[in-house]
């Protein structure tokens, strides 16, 4: 992997990205209703919708900045900050919440230092709630980056943590 | 198609991934090899079997034997036992609670027998990725029939004899709809299927659409030909991503057939669907928001008329329907509307799914006939209620739905009996509480989910919703008086009455049946102080149990406002001054000793 302590080449990788974005936005060209799904693969791309990216779309798809910028606040899936290198989801559905997920949230909260929407200051974790990710069946649940963890009780959830930061902890060690 | 001595089906839904149904795949591929069975016995990944509950699920076939909860570790028995010896391996098998009899078929456990799957009829069952296997259990059977011996108006009449209503809440009748879209002027007209399944709590339209794909797509290419449409939408939510997986994968299938595309099946007759990934937002599922949300817009709804069938899509005459009721479509055209009229009650046909959960022991999806009283589901589907507790109330309908106590237990579970109980049918949500569940806090809960999801164009919702919630906060704090209580019912019902969308309108719904049917429990929050099911948090304490307590030290170590005292191996105590109810102490404890009072 190539580190990216050199700050010089900001610049360059802005204009590589913009090239990237206008070949997203070139695979919709004559079709309707594509500024969502443009947003989407957008979003894939870069992981998050920076200020620039907006009007980079606006421009080159002549919608204008503030509707772009409306349609992105309206959607619970943009985000305009970058997220932690793991997202921890936590289901406050109505089956999870009736099985004591407020109490998950809690003790991920505690275990992490963070509130519900933030990022942890390493940049490696992000908690966010999310109203049913269909698995309720298996209530209280979470998911992180994908992957789901099912009937879970304050302690197991908190167990989980530590599992990704020690494998955090052994992905530095392998870089050294 | 090969020969094979056995089929082991091995559930891919979302339920059974999460608890390692793919690893169990995985070691099942590596046992047959290493035994040399390969050849003979295959493996199939199908969509979801329903009893997620008791996940991961194998079926061995052609017997049938339902294995659940099935490890990695149980692998090498499994098939040394039932693919070499021929036996059944007994400790894998269901064991019925009450019995405690292990069942090997699963049409004989109780979960499955009250059921009537018709439209899961092939979830579970067939490879979704594969259509060969639909085709083989009469897929696309129903295509031809519409496009070979039907007009448009004789399917939209059938549709109309079948009595099938919408099946995304409101219970529109669907045939009549069709009917409107089919009469709108225009030469351009979409169809539309809604998978954005908000309700938080159920998960039926996910499971048909990783079980059994086509069975929508046929659903929506024989409502495109009566309508006299050509293109469509289906618009799924981002959360789903296996879903929508297998609908691309189908759909790449069934244009490869001539299934869908130009003249299918070699007639003039042309359609294609788009897939849409939602964004995120619960009124996207509002049909009006919905049509803006694929427009590109922000997904906010608008008032009707004009109804989608005249101006939807692009202004253009649009038809949208529910997953479930396309999932309907084509099992009425090959049986005939009289086939399905035996299903249900008079007023409402056909089965309904839902999706059982909470405090109930067996959860999952279920699919039963309408008219089923509410008790048979809770009670002999859901074998009742976990921890043999005490049942309390059953939500249905989700955000926009009620809930319903002990007395509209024996309630039929049809569109007009729900609807005079004050819920609603809804899309399929079905969440049973028990004791344990406090209904201030599960109104507070609804508000919470409707407050933040209102999109904010009319006043009634926008700020109706947020006062309720304030009043409800109130309550769960032992503040506020008796009178609040018809004030909060006034004023739920005026946003019910004044609400521009159905989000709007049906938001107080949660708080006006939790007032109808649990009044005493609000009044004792606001007269007594005291939260009878021990939930909210302003209105208890924690509390040592003495004689429970070994004096470990364990909760002293943990409370972070040191308000916890005692000497080792003496029962400690927690000064309620100092306590700040973090909950960290129970937590800590290893031996239940401390309680909420
Ligand atoms: C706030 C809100 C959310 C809705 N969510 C859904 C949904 O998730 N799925 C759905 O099929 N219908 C949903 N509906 C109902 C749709 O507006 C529409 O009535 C339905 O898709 C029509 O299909 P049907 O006739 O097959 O039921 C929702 C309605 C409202 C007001
Ligand atoms: S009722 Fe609520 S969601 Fe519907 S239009 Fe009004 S503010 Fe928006
Ligand atoms: S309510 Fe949590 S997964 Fe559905």
């Amino acid at each position: 992997m190539n580190c990216s302590c050199t700050n010089g080449g900001e610049g360059e990788r802005r204009t590589a990205a913009q090239e990237n974005i206008a070949k997203i936005i070139g695979k919709f060209q004559g079709r309707q209703g594509t500024l969502i799904p443009i947003l989407q693969e957008v979003q894939e791309y870069l992981g998050y919708l920076p200020r620039w990216a907006l009007n980079f779309i606006a421009q080159q798809t002549g919608i204008r900045p503030a509707k772009v910028y409306g349609v992105v606040t309206f959607y619970t899936q943009f985000n305009l900050e970058p997220k932690g290198r793991y997202l921890i989801m936590i289901c406050q559905g109505t089956a999870c919440h009736v099985n004591g997920s407020a109490r998950i949230l809690e003790a991920l909260e505690d275990e992490l230092g963070i509130a519900e929407g933030e990022t942890t200051a390493d940049g490696n974790f992000t908690l966010e709630t999310v109203a049913c990710l269909g698995c309720c069946s298996l209530a209280p649940v979470i998911t992180i980056n994908g992957n789901t963890y099912g009937k879970l009780t304050p302690a197991k959830a908190r167990k989980i943590i530590s599992q990704y930061r020690s494998r955090i902890r052994e992905s530095k060690a392998e870089c050294i | 198609m090969e020969l094979v001595r056995a089929h082991i089906l091995v559930c891919g839904g979302t339920g059974c991934t999460s608890s390692g149904s793919k690893a169990v795949q995985e070691a099942l591929h590596r046992e047959l090899k290493k035994q040399g069975l390969d050849k003979e016995v295959k493996i199939v990944e199908t969509g979801c079997h329903g009893f997620c509950e008791q996940g991961p699920l194998v079926i061995v076939y052609p017997e049938g034997t339902f294995y659940c909860q099935v490890q990695v570790e149980d692998i090498p028995e499994l098939v040394e036992e039932h693919l070499l010896k021929g036996r059944i391996l007994q400790r894998l098998l269901f064991t019925e609670p009450l019995t405690q009899e292990r069942v090997p078929h699963y049409k004989e456990i109780d979960f499955y027998r009250k059921q009537r799957r018709l439209v899961l009829r092939n979830c579970g069952y067939i490879d979704p990725e594969k259509i060969d296997e639909y085709i083989a259990r009469d897929g696309y059977v129903a295509l031809a029939k519409v496009l070979g011996e039907m007009t448009p108006e004789d399917v939209i009449e059938e549709i109309k004899a079948s009595g099938l209503r919408g099946r995304g809440g409101a219970g529109f009748p669907t045939g009549l709809k069709w009917g409107f879209a089919a009469q709108a002027p225009g030469e351009k007209k979409y169809v539309v299927c809604n998978a954005d399944e908000g309700d938080p709590g159920a998960f039926m339209d996910r499971s048909i659409l990783e079980g059994d794909p086509h069975c929508v797509l046929e659903g929506m290419l024989i409502g495109a030909y009566a309508i006299g449409s050509d293109e469509g939408y289906i618009y799924a939510r981002a959360e789903y991503p296996l879903a929508i997986k297998r609908l691309k994968i189908a759909l790449a299938q069934a244009r490869e057939l001539g299934l869908m595309g130009d003249n299918i099946l070699g007639t003039d007759f042309c359609f294609d669907l788009h897939i849409k990934e939602g964004a995120g937002a619960f009124v996207c599922g509002e049909e009006t928001a919905l049509m803006a949300s694929i427009e590109g817009q922000r997904g906010m709804p608008r008032s009707r008329p004009p109804f989608p069938a005249n101006s939807g899509l692009w202004g253009k005459p649009t038809n949208i329907n529910n997953v479930e009721t396309w999932a309907n479509v084509a099992n009425i055209i090959r049986n005939g509307a009289k086939w399905y009229g035996q299903f249900g009650t008079e007023k409402s046909k056909g089965t309904k799914v839902f999706a059982l959960t909470g405090k109930v022991k067996n959860t999952g999806l279920v699919e039963v006939p309408m008219g089923i009283p509410m008790r048979e589901i809770i009670y002999e589907i859901g074998d009742g209620i976990l921890g043999d507790k005490k049942f309390k109330a059953v939500q249905i309908g989700g955000p926009s739905g009620g809930c319903l106590s002990e007395g509209q237990l024996d309630l039929a579970v049809d569109y007009e009996s729900l609807g005079s109980a004050g819920a609603i049918m809804g899309s399929g949500g079905l969440v049973v509480m028990d004791e344990e569940t406090c209904m201030v806090d599960v109104a507070k809960f609804f508000l919470d989910f409707t407050r933040a999801e209102s999109c904010g164009k009319c006043t009634p919702c926008r700020e109706g919703i947020q006062r309720m919630r304030e009043m409800l906060q109130d309550f769960s704090e032992g503040k506020g008086s008796l009178e609040d209580l018809d004030k909060l019912e006034r004023l739920a019902q005026t946003i019910k009455d004044t609400a521009l969308c159905g989000l709007g309108q049906t938001a107080p719904n949660p708080v006006l049946t939790t007032l109808r049917y649990f009044r005493d429990e609000y009044e004792a929050h606001i007269r007594d102080k005291r939260c009878p099911a021990g939930v909210c948090r302003a209105l208890l304490t924690y509390y040592i149990v003495p004689e429970l307590c070994r004096g470990c030290t364990a909760c002293a170590r943990v409370c972070p406002t040191g308000a916890i005292t005692g000497k080792v191996k003496e029962p400690h105590v927690i000064d309620p001054e100092k306590c700040i109810k973090c909950g960290a102490c129970m937590e800590a404890c290893r031996f239940d000793s401390i309680i909420l009072k």
